[in-house]
């Protein structure tokens, strides 16, 4: 009976390919993603490998679905290893239970006892030997071939990806497509409980896009033309995404000689009038702190986008967590009033980067992005994004002005800002205080009148309905932000399928605080779960310092590098709610 | 019959009111005087310059002229021109600070601006010390000089901002001195004139803490040779004179970095079509 619940609950199929580098399982689950979208199923790839910069071991994790799904689920249903090489080192990742299976080369040796302990059915495929059969074969097309069969998913789906990649290489192609014909034919009439129930589209379109991605294309769209950065992992693969987008659009992208340059450099475009953007992970926006401050002194709008990482220092670079929480806050030295927003979703990536360009523009201050390395790096079959109009532009001073105060003190706190080459309305920014004209000044009234003006643009702006994600009701409520949101949500359905029913708040808008509207999200719910991913709980610190919670307050925080699984918390929730 | 000519600024009106923080008798004064000088002398309207600094005496200089300006962070003022000239090649763009600012803090963006050679100028004002805060050892000092955060001195190698300029790809590289107002306004708008990036190191004295530098006027001479567009002979020039040759040294003819913008060949919806499944 649980199993039949889980079932119905965690939706999809999941799978983990693995192999050496090189073996080619991204390729092939990157072909098993594509021939998903084509047969009209949701799903998702993250990728992992051991630190090695090429070659090592690697893994291609895979969770396909017939309906939207937005992380991994707490288990995987096949495991197929090209070679075994330090397999073990994925154990903690690739969670395996009894109704695992296990599909392994003869010819590669024994599996390792600790990584395929509790599995109890392992099927045996030849997959070298298979691919030396076939001129230019490969192994890991025998493997998409065999787990494409395996899980279901239509035979001209699987050939119809293959022909997508490869596109016109010849050789290639025929040997590739050879392959996963004989894989197909090696999985005939074995029999496989995990099966997609796939699904022809409704029609609708649907992207396969990255965080990353997603993030770029909604910078772009929200209107950014400038970008300087310094290469970081997670964070490089936006920045090439953007690269040639930027030159297609008219814009550019400078590869900045550090991050101090970096957002300096993206202050200097926006002062210039260009919308910018500098993207990043926690080493770097350390570096950047300084500069954030003087964006918001001089008052120019630039976004900053923190791809997270495992922290502190160096930490586990290549590994997610929501640690740079308190930097993005607080870091900051003064008072030092900015934005900061959080995607919940891949998808969101895009909403919320768009959003966060109009914030930027609108109230001419630093916003922070607080993606990260699961969302940014994992590859999603997503629903075509609606288009969302983000209302809010650059105040800009009009030409041959009289008595022009760049830091006039109006009642919303944003002053018309003087684009560079207009006539008569030269000023100095700067991060110095200064007067209403910019004049540099010590004055306590000076200084007094524009901390007002700078926390008054903040405090008086109305920041829409995107500010969180609320959905369903309940008594309990779990209030968590980012790539939490995702394996929230599933906790949450399965908890539903329990008879508990639990709400959903997801805050995008982390800064500046926004304790009515959270205060009216939680009318009502006498229990609150705080789930995210950090060791020492700064979300939940930072609730409680801004927020006035008037119901019992549990907390569940982990650091990485292991991601959030929705059983955890589904367990945490089914618990809580006993009487 | 006359057609109507729009006045153009002199070189007074590219002062602004505001009174400099500086010491009577500060070279910088002497600086500020050229600049207008020179940009007056160039014919442009004040809206079409942006005058970006970092932090420190030499770089309070936006505020006192009467273009756009930006006083910004310490050591950053290059990569602040940067972006800005980059979004916007239409505006001329002066970088300007001092030796602590653009050589020690700052190092690291000089020798990446020289290479990436942005069209810019970047004005540095050399001291030989830490002004603003009163006295200390910049990267240019003597190593024996006395003060009280290093007692005795350094004994630290002074930096060659000159010669590492040449070598890190700088596409003209200037002496000045600050007593020298008009010697000095020609430098600083051949400098401009000069496409790509542009260095002018002026040694502008410090007379509070650095009193013994109002000798400079007596050792400042005008270089004995002309320009040369060899970086060799340019740096073998900078390294065996005493540092008191002033000057236009080298003149290259380097390509400037300009990424072609404002010109879109793509939309947004043809980004989104990678995507679509």
């Amino acid at each position: 009976m649980t199993s039949a619940a889980r079932t119905k609950a965690s939706p999809g199929v999941s799978v983990a390919m693995t192999g050496s580098g090189g073996s080619g399982v991204m390729t092939a689950g990157n072909m098993l993603l594509e021939a998903a979208a084509l047969a009209g199923c949701y799903g998702l790839m993250s990728r992992t490998s051991g630190p090695q910069i090429r070659g090592g071991e690697a893994a291609a994790l895979i969770r396909l679905a017939g309906e939207p799904i937005e992380g991994h689920d707490d288990r995987f249903d096949l495991v197929i290893s090209i070679d075994w090489l330090n397999l073990e080192r994925f154990a903690a990742e690739i969670p395996l239970d009894s109704k695992s299976i296990a599909i392994g080369d003869p010819g590669q040796g024994e599996p390792p006892a600790a990584m395929l302990g509790p599995v109890t059915r392992r099927l045996a495929l030849p997959m070298k030997a298979l691919a030396k059969k076939i001129p230019g074969g490969r192994a890991n097309m025998i493997a998409l071939g065999y787990v494409g069969s395996l899980i279901g998913l239509p035979e001209d789906a699987l050939a119809e990806a293959v022909r997508r990649t490869l596109g016109a290489e010849g050789d290639r192609l025929t040997a590739s497509l050879a392959g996963i014909e004989a894989g197909r034919l090696a999985a005939a009439g074995v029999d496989c409980p995990h099966r997609l129930a796939p699904r022809r589209s409704d029609g609708a379109k649907r992207w396969l896009i990255t965080g990353n991605e997603a993030a770029g294309y909604g910078a772009l769209k929200g209107g950014v033309r400038f970008v300087a950065a310094y290469p970081i992992t997670p964070a490089t693969e936006m920045l090439e995404w953007m690269s040639p987008a930027l030159s297609g659009l008219g814009g550019v992208l400078v590869q900045a000689e550090d991050e101090l340059a970096s957002i300096n450099m993206v202050i200097g475009a926006s002062y210039g009038g260009t919308p910018a953007l500098t993207a990043t992970s926690g080493p770097g926006f350390a570096l950047m702190t300084e500069s954030l401050g003087l964006a918001v002194a001089a008052e120019v709008p630039i976004v900053v986008v923190d791809v997270m990482r495992s922290g502190p220092s160096t930490g586990i670079p290549t590994k997610s967590e929501q640690a740079d929480l308190n930097i993005a806050l607080y870091g900051v030295h003064g008072d030092a009033p900015h934005v900061v927003v959080a995607p919940n979703s891949v998808a969101d990536c895009l909403t919320t980067t768009h959003w966060a360009v109009h914030l930027a523009e609108s109230m001419q201050v630093p916003v922070v992005v607080l993606s990260d390395q699961s969302m940014g790096q994992t590859r999603m079959l997503i629903d075509a994004p609606r288009d969302k109009d983000f209302i809010g532009e650059r105040a800009v001073a009009a030409a041959n002005g009289q008595d022009y105060k760049r830091y006039a003190l109006t009642p919303s706190g944003v002053s018309p800002m003087a684009i560079p080459g207009t006539p008569s309305l030269m000023y100095t920014a700067d991060g110095l205080e200064h007067s209403e004209r910019g004049t540099p000044s010590s004055q306590a009234r000076d200084h007094l009148a524009q901390l007002d003006k700078r926390e008054r643009k903040l405090r008086s702006a109305d920041f829409g309905l995107h500010w969180a994600e609320i959905e369903g009701e309940g008594e309990i409520a779990v209030l968590t932000w980012g790539s939490c949101t995702g394996p929230v949500r599933e906790a949450i359905a399965r908890a539903r399928t329990d008879g508990v029913a639990v709400k959903l708040v997801s805050l995008r808008l982390l800064s500046p605080s926004y304790p009515d509207r959270l205060a009216a999200a939680l009318e009502g719910v006498k229990r609150v779960l705080v789930v995210e991913q950090t060791h020492s709980g700064q979300f939940y610190r930072y609730l409680r310092a801004e927020h006035a919670l008037n119901a019992e307050l549990r907390a569940m925080h982990r650091p990485g590098p292991l991601p959030m699984r929705p059983g955890d918390i589904h367990r945490e929730l089914v618990e809580w709610s006993r009487p | 019959m006359n057609a109507p000519v729009a006045t153009l600024p002199a070189a007074k009106d590219f002062k602004s009111d505001t009174k400099p923080v500086w010491c009577p008798g500060c070279g910088d004064y002497g600086v500020l005087t050229s600049l207008a000088r020179a940009l007056a002398d160039l014919g442009f309207r004040r809206e079409e310059v942006a005058i970006v600094s970092g932090i420190g005496c030499s770089s309070r200089m936006p505020a006192y002229t009467n273009c756009y300006g930006f006083h910004g962070v310490h050591g950053r003022a290059l990569a602040v021109a940067t972006g800005l000239k980059v979004s916007r090649p239409d505006l001329t763009v002066i970088a300007a600070g001092g030796d602590g600012d653009g050589y020690s803090i700052g190092g690291n963006h000089f020798l990446h601006a020289c290479r990436r050679n942005v069209d810019l100028t970047y004005i540095v004002m050399d001291n030989h010390v830490y002004g603003m805060t009163k006295g200390q050892s910049s990267p240019t000092t003597e190593p024996d000089w006395d003060n009280a955060l290093t007692p005795g001195g350094t004994g630290l190698r002074p930096f060659q901002p000159l010669v590492i300029a040449l070598a890190s790809g700088a596409n003209f590289v200037a002496r000045a001195f600050s007593g020298d107002i008009i010697g000095t306004a020609d430098i600083i708008a051949k400098a401009v004139k000069s496409r790509g990036f542009s260095f002018v190191e002026i040694l502008s004295p410090c007379v509070t803490f650095r009193p013994e530098q109002r000798d400079w006027k007596e050792l400042a001479r005008p270089s004995p040779v002309a320009p040369t567009d060899d970086p060799a002979r340019a740096a073998r020039r900078i390294m065996t004179d005493d540092g008191f040759n002033i000057g236009v040294l080298y003149a290259g003819d380097r390509k400037p970095y300009q990424p072609e913008i404002g010109r879109a060949r793509r939309s947004l919806q043809d980004l989104a079509e990678e995507f679509a499944r």
